[in-house]
């Protein structure tokens, strides 16, 4: 019997790399709905951009599966886990057994009811396949809407950007960036993106996306109008929990799991995007959508399911990302307006710093 | 277990030929004059002196059993080679600086001329056998040994 892993990302490799360091034996299966090894994620805009090509998008070294001796099913999806049998059951009808069973199956990006999401010039942008499916198109674009200016809208918009499509973001809050930046820091990073010919409309959203098959504009929430051949809804990403729920494992936002990274399920695991682990700052647990974490949460499932007593200390939120030239980096609760915090600021002509004390 | 480079502080005065020497083992020309006057981009030392009053030591990256950049690093560029050097493949560098961001040493650098991190390789890039700080350090503040 085998170590199973649904999904192969960073969550997945944490767990490989963790599994090896232990068992060299037992067999290891990955499964993945994409066709590619892993690849870095958070490099699809760079992609997008044209900074990096197809072969630095690898996030390991072409031996990684025979290395570690990982059989690999790629190109098919998980349709169902029966926790009783201890099978997944493939989209191709094949079954497999396993001793351990890890979920790691990220986040899904979340798209709200906008009437006209389904016309042609519509794009997510969380996979290699999405960036590929802009890149194919992004000469053709005259103008671009982008849904959202969190770290993914950003980023898709300053790719847009680079390779000269202009661009509309609209943002429903009051800033860019707004779970983790402040008004001064999200004016800095506005401003930035601004210098580079964005327009940035914030405070409304897009109602309604219109055109016949094909896009050809948006309807704002103050009845504004913007033309556009293409939309990147970019709102924000959720846990992809649908194959866990089904198999009547505990979800609240997130699988949830305890410090070992182990559902309420016997043999079942989860780590990374879809995961709602334990948290640092808080007694409760959280969804930590970012890379290091999926790291270190599949490395703590791994050691548990391969039979080393690992705990995971909790997830901190943490990001380092440069925009519009702009280097970024916030740790913890980077916005939170609580009286108890002692706030140091310090702003200077290019840098705005902040550290926050209880 | 491997060898790491270690600092004895009260030995240490502070005198930072250790980044100077570290830069130039690390530079095109490794030649002192070269390096520093004609290199563009000017070569970055991957060893910092952390100085105050009268304390100082040498700090570069520990090579840490668990490191928390290369489980961090977005793109694969860190990692962890079987001697247990925490090596950084520079062509894979992207400088987003996560590594930055959680290094709880302060180890990783940014060559802001190149736009990528830097960091200490224990000189296994320029095939040294003693690191060039350890070896160059006038005081022998810098011992590389196995603990
Ligand atoms: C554009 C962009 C930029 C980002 N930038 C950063 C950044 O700078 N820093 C940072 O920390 N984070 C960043 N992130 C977030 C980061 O990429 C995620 O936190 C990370 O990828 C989560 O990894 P994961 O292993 O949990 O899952 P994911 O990377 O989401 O991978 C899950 C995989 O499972 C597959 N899968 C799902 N269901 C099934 C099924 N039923 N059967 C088979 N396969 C399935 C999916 O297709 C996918 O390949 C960025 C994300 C995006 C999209």
């Amino acid at each position: 019997m085998s170590y199973v892993v649904i999904g192969n990302s960073v969550a997945s490799v944490g767990a490989i790399e963790a599994i090896r360091k232990v068992d060299k034996k037992t067999p290891i299966v990955v499964i993945s709905d994409e066709p590619y090894s892993v690849y870095s994620r958070p490099l699809i805009s760079e992609y997008l951009s044209g900074k990096v090509g197809e072969e630095m998008m690898n996030y390991r070294d072409s031996d990684f599966y025979e290395r570690n001796r990982v059989t690999t099913k790629f190109n098919v999806k998980a349709v169902s886990i029966n926790s009783r049998t201890k099978r997944v059951r493939l989209k191709n009808e094949e079954e497999i057994e396993y001793k351990k069973l890890l979920i790691a199956t990220g986040g899904i990006p979340f798209v709200p009811p906008i009437e006209g999401r389904d016309k042609d010039g519509v794009f997510t942008f969380t996979k290699l396949d999405d960036a590929k499916r802009l890149k194919a198109r992004v000469e053709s674009f005259n103008h671009l809407v982008v849904i959202g200016a969190g770290l993914i809208g950003l980023k898709v918009t300053e790719s847009l950007r680079q390779r000269g499509v202009p661009v509309t973001v609209v943002e429903l809050s009051n800033r860019v960036m707004s779970t983790v930046l402040d008004e001064e820091a999200g004016r800095i990073i506005r401003s930035a993106i601004e210098r580079e010919g964005v327009e940035v409309i914030t405070g409304l959203t897009v109602e309604e996306i219109t055109g016949k098959e094909k896009v050809t504009g948006v309807k704002l929430t103050n009845g504004n109008r913007i033309k556009c051949d293409a939309v990147v809804i970019a709102i924000g990403v959720i846990p992809n929990t649908s194959l866990a729920k089904d198999a009547g494992i505990r979800v609240n936002r997130g699988i949830i799991t305890d410090s070992t990274m182990k559902t309420n399920i016997p043999h079942v695991y989860a780590a990374g995007d879809v995961t709602e682990g334990p948290d640092y700052l808080s007694k409760g647990n959280r969804v930590f959508p970012i890379w290091p974490n999926a790291y270190i949460q599949g490395k703590i499932a791994g050691y548990n399911m391969a039979g080393v007593k690992r705990e995971f200390t909790g997830g901190i939120a943490m990001n380092s990302i440069e925009l519009f030239g702009v280097p970024v980096l916030t740790a913890g609760l980077s916005n939170v307006e609580d009286e108890n915090l002692e706030v140091l600021k310090k702003s200077e002509e290019s840098t705005y710093k902040k550290n926050g004390y209880t | 277990m491997m060898k790491r480079v270690y600092a004895k502080e009260e030995v240490c005065i502070g005198c930072r030929l250790c980044e100077v020497y570290c830069a130039v083992e690390h530079s095109l020309s490794r030649d002192i004059i070269r390096a520093y006057k004609y290199e563009q981009p000017k070569p970055e030392p991957r060893v910092t002196v952390e100085e105050k009053e009268h304390i100082s030591f040498a700090l570069q990256c520990r090579h840490c059993d668990e490191p928390l950049c290369v489980e961090a690093c977005i793109t694969g560029a860190m990692m962890k080679d079987e001697s247990g050097r925490v090596i950084h493949r520079e062509e894979k560098c992207i400088g987003c600086w996560t590594c930055v961001l959680v290094c709880p040493y302060g180890a990783p650098r940014r060559d802001l001329s190149r736009g990528k991190v830097v960091k200490c390789d224990l000189c296994q890039s320029t095939g040294r056998e003693i690191p060039a700080c350890v070896e160059m350090c006038p005081n022998r503040a810098l011992v590389f040994e196995e603990r």
